[in-house]
Formats: C-alpha cells, structure tokens, sequence
C-alpha cells in the first residue's frame, strides 16, 4: 500500500451519510494499493459526468477529467486512444450512466475499450434535489413523478452482459473492503470492466436499510459462465422479497478495442512525425 | 482560350461518378485546369446523378450551364441536359439502350462483350468520350491503370474496345500548358492539411458531405501515421475528441449541419476545459436534414455562435482545396496555440467538388504549442497576460492534470466563488486579442479579379469560385474572408478601400455574410443570392451580376 496522500484541498460538500464518501474511500484504498504494487501514478486518470458522484474528481490528487453529463464513457475512450499506457478509471451516476448516456456505456462494452466504469447507483437525481431514475423502483415518488414514477427500472447488469462488457461486478458501498477488492480487480481486468455500485442517497432516497437487508456476497459462482452470470444478475428485480447478489459476476478475456485500433501499440499522444503526403498526392493526379 | 465542358450523367449506381472523375483525371492530365461537379440525389439506386467536368488552360473553379460534350447513360439524361449542349457539342449515348441523335456506342454490349458488369458501362463511356477528344491510347491508357486499378484488365479492355467503336474525334482538345496537377475534392485537401499539422485521431459519425474526409483518412490513416475512428454517434465523436485532446493527441471530428449541432455541447466542453479540438462543419441546404446531397452556406451564424457560454474560437472558410489545406493547418496549429475549439467551415461544393490542387506539402506544417516547462507545480490553468497556460498531459512524472467542465481555479478544482469566476471567465477571453494577431498576420482576405474597380462583389467559402471568375470577365473586385472569427475587420476594410458599391454573393437565402459585414460598418449594397442548394454556374452568376449592375 502506498502511503501517497491523495487527499486535495478541496472542500467535501457531499451529504452526511453519503454513499459516495465509501466509494470514495474505496477508490483511493484500492488506487493506493495499486500504486504499492508498482502502478505510476503519473498513469491514472479518473474522470467523471455530472451530478454528486462528479464530484470525485476534485477530491482526489491524481490526473482527473471533470466531463459532462452522460459523456464519461468516451472521455475515457478518448484518454486511452492517445495514450494506451494509461489506467482509466471513471465514474458516473446512474442518471448519468443509464439515462442520459446509455448509448455510450453499451458501446464502449461492446467496443471492449481497456478502461473501468464505476456507477454511483443511488436510484435518484441528488444534485437536481430528488427525482426518479432509469433505475428507480417503479411507484418512486420523485419531484417529476410525484404520483409515483409509472415506469420499470433498468437493469444495468443484464444490459452490459448483454452489451459485451468482459467485467461485470455489483459492489455496495458499506462493504468497503469488498469493493476495494472489486475495484482493483476491474483496473486490472484487460478490457471493459463494469461495476455497479449500491450507494445509497441519505437525503432523497435512503436504501441503507434495505440494502442492509438484501445484499448478500456471491459464493460459488463460476464467473466464466455467461448463463450463470445472467441468471444472477436477474435475481434481483427490486422486490420487496428479492435478494441482492453482490460481487464478480462475470469476467473474460477479449481482445481490446484500443489495442485493435492502435497498430502496433502507437502512441497517439506525443507523437509528432509530419507524415510525407507526396506519394498521395502523385497518387491523385 | 481553352474551355471544355462534359457532361456525364446516368442513374445512382451507374458509376458516373467515378466515370467522372477519370474524365477529370484525363483531363488533367492533359495539363488541363479543372472543376469537376458531382450532382447526385440521397438515393443508393435510381434516380438521376451527374458529373460536370470543366476543364480549362486556366484556373476555374465553377462550371458553365453550357456543355461541349453530354454523355448519356440512359435516356433521362438526353431529356434533362440536352438544353445544355451547345451549338456544335457532341451527344454520345449509349445506343444499346435507347436512340438519340449524337454518336451511339453500344456501351451495355460493349461490356458484355468483353465479360464485365453492368456498372462498367462508365468505363465504356470513357474510352468513347477520349476518342471523342482525339486523345491518344496510350494516354487513356495511363488514367485508367492509376484511376481503375481493381479489375484493371478488365476495364483496359472494355475502355479500348469503346474507343475503337466511338466515332472519329469531332474536338481536338490537344493539350494544355501546364504540368499535370494532383486532383483532390476539398475534404481531401482537408484531410491532409490535418494531417501535416499533426492529427493524430481523428473522429466522425458519416454524414454527408463531411464522411468522405472519414473515408478518405481510414483508407490513408497508416501512411499518415494516425488513427480514424467512427463512434456511435456526433457526441461521443466530440467527446472522444477532447478526452484525446486532453490526453495530448491531436483530433479532429467533421460533421454536417445536424450533427454538428449534437457537438454543441462538446464545443462548449472544449473551450471550458481548454481542449483543442478542431472541427470541420461542412454545410448544405436546412433546416434539418434539408437537402442532404447539395450545397448551401446557410450555418455561417450557427458556427459563430454555436455553443453556450462566452469563449473565443477561431472560424476559418476555405474556398478551394489549396486554401482549405492551409487552413485546416492554420486551425489545428492555432488550436493548439491558444487551446481553443477552431472551426473549420465548408460546403458540399468545397467538399465534394473535384479541383486542380497546386499547394506545396511544406506549406502547413506541426507547430508545437506551449509545453509546461518543469519548473514549479504545475497548475493546467494557470494564469497567464495572454490567457495561455502552459500544457501538460497524463502520464508525465510529477505532474498532476486536472481537467474539467466545470469552473475552477488554476489548479483544476471546482470553484463558485464569483472573484474566482471572472477571473477565469477573464483568463480565457484574454486569449482574444493574440487570436485576433495571429490573424492579423496572415493574409486572411484575399482579393481576386479587377484589384483597383470600385464594384466589389463580397463572397466566401466555395462561392469565391464563380465569382473570381466573373470578376475578371467584367472587371470587378472579389473579396474574400478566410477568416470569420475573429473576423479580420482591418485586413476586410483594407480589401474595400475604393469601393463604392458592394455586391454580396453567397449560397444562402438571406446574405449571411453581408450582415455580419455590415455589424464592422462594412456596407452591402446588393445582394445575388442561391439557396436551390446548387452552386452558382459562371453564366448564372454573370447574368445575376449583369441584372444588379445595371
């Protein structure tokens, strides 16, 4: 474990009780022991959308980009295009991720970019003050649905499953040192790792206990299987009975879309050759 | 003085388009100037395409409404053009199809004969339209190898058998004086002026007229030592593109009018986060989809403002390949300079049309931006007289960068306080008056035609080709900004001085240019305006000119 500090002098301005206070306590214990086993600093890059969770960038002393709402998925895509040798980690919310940017994150899995999503899964809009998401259970009565949202909520494993991520894990942000693991084990995972993040909103929508009372830990399960793993990830459909599983439900090993698209493992950024356009053009007369 | 026009024209998936550009090819050759049009419907098949190739002992850049020689793939094609053919032109038609009066081949036999498809039919046409100029074999010869190299054979044959079968050369072109020049379509001159200026990504989602420098660019990315790619859509293009740029790659993203406007808020995100990143917004007809295979210059005020927020961005609008090569180098290079998104405007004329390209590759080249230089902790927003911080990327040792959207203090890090908003809010806009330099200091109005004649015709982007050449027909004054922001009032009024009556002309249906002008105290007399999503043709716009000089 390094003992880099990698704490700014920004203020926390998230709630009490927060969710994302574990996930950021997560992030750094698992960058910092990262970084222990040998990972440069200098070669991390966190980026975030907006919304509470965007916040994070601010709050940790690394190479951060503060994108735009929906938009983290080919921010990291166009980080890791110039500079392959970079570990890209982002982080979004589930109104981010799963609404306004849903297209990018099934792309980026089906592309199997070598980057890591982690989603700040809380179920409500906390910086917009408290309406429902793509992941709100149906009848949550948020300020744009005060009569109770009338639609089903996503399921965000069963769709990167679906999508062709080759890392897909659901963390809950009590279980710290679980998530640490998870979370070291999805930037190191070589292609698209995903982990969805129970995190809980104190002010708007308050799981705690709920998730206290549901989230279990995945045993035996063979994280290479597909079918398992889907089977798994339907488990848990938000009903009052229903069980959480947490934990790696799937992982495999494909060819990554950065190193597809970068012959010979080019470096975009820094490379400054002014290419000789001569035969081209004899070419065109 | 030496001025050909053909005509060649077919349905979508005759091959009229590349039966064009060998005719071009040909031409050029020959030592010919040439403008070639390529005219087609938003269809796959059907329909009706045309090319237009002009060809001169001169520079042009626009074509006639006149043709010397039409030929005809089907019969659509004698009913719409053969108005245009003029006294003593020559009709070649494929008479295995259909009869005309003119010179039939039978190309679809022809073809046949000789074991080839269909599509082959143009290059059937070429061999006949090259005997029909009285150019020799061996020349023909030469264009088809390097023009038609898949099936290269095949085609050799089927070119050669119509040659022999077409009739005796009715014109002699000869040739022309000057050395054969490469023939390049604006979105290539773009492609590579980009490249030169060190693109190392480039990003875009098709949409027509810009796909073709996506096309262009993945089929030459290994030569040019970079890399294209084509994303889900507009946004993660833009995205995509500052996340590199961020990262210190080079990019570029190229759209048209509505996907241009998914990248607004990705051109905003470039210049709070202060990312160079080039675009290249090549226009046709709107609102909307419009009209998607034509032209138009209707988004001069959509790429001015585009974007929320107030920040300083570069808008250049190259008229041909030659001026769109030098300035996408001069917008990527300045980019980079002042951390600035910098738009490059264009039109599906510029785009898409095929021209005489005379540039030196030596005349853009990468210029190196301000790099952090070790000393001190590095802040990426620092502030600096010209608003420039120094730049450093991920992966550099000691050095940690923050990014972002949101507004921050010279470190990075989010801020709200109002002292701390002006003063980065001041910080980018400082970078205005060194932009604005930077253009003074380039020739960035270019005056054609009669440089002394107090009739000024006001144009820019693709339009300047008609009207340097009607300019010098009737003796006027052209002015062209290749800048329009920051529009380069000193060098525009310097262009002006002596004129008394001003003529806008632009493809567009209410004189963008014109008003924009006239916000600096610029007046604009007279307006000759096209908006039918066609460019103006040199004897259109010389008799609109004549109307409104009267």
């Amino acid at each position: 474990m390094s003992d880099l500090d990698l704490t700014t002098y920004a203020e926390n301005t998230w709630c009490k009780g927060c969710g994302n206070f574990g996930i950021l306590a997560a992030i750094n214990q698992a960058l910092k022991s990262l970084i222990g086993e040998g990972l440069p600093p200098e070669n991390v890059v966190v980026a975030s959308g907006i919304g509470c969770h965007a916040k994070i960038a601010d709050y940790i002393d690394l190479n951060t980009f503060y994108s735009i709402h929906g938009r983290v998925p080919p921010t990291l895509t166009g980080i890791k295009l110039a500079n392959r040798n970079l570990k890209v980690v982002g982080f979004a919310g589930d109104g981010d991720a799963y609404g306004e940017g849903l297209s990018h994150l099934i792309m980026s899995a089906k592309r199997n970019v070598d980057v890591t999503m982690i989603i700040h899964d809380n179920s409500v809009y906390g910086l917009t003050t408290g309406q429902f998401t793509p992941t709100s259970p149906a009848g949550f009565p948020g300020r744009s649905t005060p009569r109770g949202s009338i639609e089903e909520p996503l399921n965000p494993l069963e769709i990167m499953l679906a999508s062709g991520a080759t890392f897909v894990a659901r963390g809950y942000t009590t279980k710290l040192e679980h998530l640490v693991d998870l979370m070291k084990r999805a930037i190191n995972h070589k292609g698209f790792a995903f982990i969805d993040v129970l995190q809980p909103c104190f002010t708007f929508f308050n799981t705690y206990k709920y998730y206290n009372d549901h989230v279990y830990e995945l045993e035996d399960h063979d994280a290479s299987d597909l079918e398992a793993a889907r089977a798994k990830a339907r488990e848990w459909q938000r009903g009052e009975a229903d069980k959480i599983p947490v934990g790696l439900f799937y992982q495999v090993e494909e060819p990554t879309f950065d190193e597809k698209i970068l012959r010979d493992g080019m470096v975009l950024a820094g490379k400054h050759e002014v290419p000789d356009i001569k035969r081209i053009l004899k070419s065109m007369s | 003085m030496k001025d050909h026009s053909i005509l060649i024209g077919g349905q979508a998936g005759d091959g009229i388009r590349q039966a064009g550009g060998l005719i071009a090819r040909l031409l050029a050759k020959l030592g010919y100037h040439v403008y070639f049009w390529d005219d087609y419907p938003s269809l796959i098949r059907g329909g009706h395409n045309f090319s237009v190739i002009r060809a001169a002992d001169r520079r042009v850049e626009a074509y006639r409404d006149g043709v010397d020689i039409l030929v005809c793939l089907n019969e659509d094609t004698v009913v719409k053009h053969k108005g245009r053919l003029r006294e003593g032109g020559l009709l070649i038609y494929d008479s295995g199809v259909f009869e005309a009066e003119g010179c039939g081949v039978d190309l679809g036999g022809i073809v046949k004969e000789c074991g080839g498809k269909p599509v082959m039919r143009n290059i059937a046409a070429l061999g006949a339209v090259a005997r029909t100029l009285g150019v020799e074999w061996s020349v023909l010869e030469d264009v088809v190898k390097a023009g038609a190299p898949k099936a290269m054979e095949l085609n050799l044959k089927i070119a050669k058998t119509a040659y022999d079968a077409a009739c005796e050369a009715e014109f002699h072109i000869g040739r022309a004086e000057r050395e054969a020049l490469p023939l390049l379509q604006g979105n290539e001159a773009i492609a590579l002026g980009a490249a030169r200026a060190g693109l190392n990504l480039y990003v875009a989602y098709p949409m027509t007229p810009s796909s073709s420098i996506l096309h262009f660019l993945a089929r030459h990315e290994e030569e040019l030592g970079l890399v294209s790619y084509h994303p889900e859509n507009e946004i993660a293009a833009v995205i995509t593109a500052v996340g590199g740029a961020y990262a210190g790659a080079r990019t570029m993203v190229g759209s048209s009018g509505g996907g241009f406007a998914l990248m607004t808020e990705g051109l905003s995100l470039c210049a709070q986060s202060e990312s160079p990143v080039v675009f290249v917004l090549s226009q046709r007809p709107g609102p909307s989809t419009g009209v998607p295979t034509y032209t138009a210059q209707g988004d001069l005020f959509f790429a001015l403002h585009a974007g929320h927020g107030e920040f300083p961005r570069l808008v250049v609008a190259p008229g041909d390949p030659d001026q769109a090569f030098r300035l996408t180098g001069f917008a990527m290079n300045t980019a980079w300079k002042y951390q600035i998104p910098a738009l490059v405007l264009v039109d599906k004329n510029l785009s898409e049309s095929t021209y005489c390209f005379e540039s030196r590759e030596d005349e853009v080249t990468r210029e190196e931006g301000l790099l952090f230089d070790g000393k001190g902790d590095y802040k990426r927003y620092r502030k600096t007289p010209d608003g420039v911080s120094p730049l450093a990327f991920p992966g550099r040792g000691g050095v940690v960068v923050k990014g972002t959207s949101y507004e921050h203090d010279e470190y990075g890090i989010t801020t709200e306080e109002p002292r701390a908003i002006e003063a980065m809010q001041e910080k980018r806009l400082a970078k205005g008056p060194g932009l604005a330099k930077e253009v003074d200091g380039m020739d960035a109005v270019a005056v054609f035609g009669d440089e002394k004649a107090e009739v000024a015709l006001l144009t820019w982007g693709s339009t300047k080709g008609a009207c340097m050449e009607v300019g010098e027909e009737m003796g006027l004054r052209v002015i062209q900004p290749l800048v329009l922001e920051p529009l380069p009032v000193k060098a525009l009024k310097k262009a002006f001085e002596g004129v008394t009556k001003t003529i806008g002309v632009e493809n567009n249906a209410t004189g963008l240019l014109s008003k924009l002008i006239s916000y600096h105290g610029i007046a604009v007399n007279e307006k000759v305006l096209r908006y039918d999503g066609r460019p103006f043709t040199v004897d259109g716009l010389g008799k609109r000119l004549r109307e409104v000089a009267k």
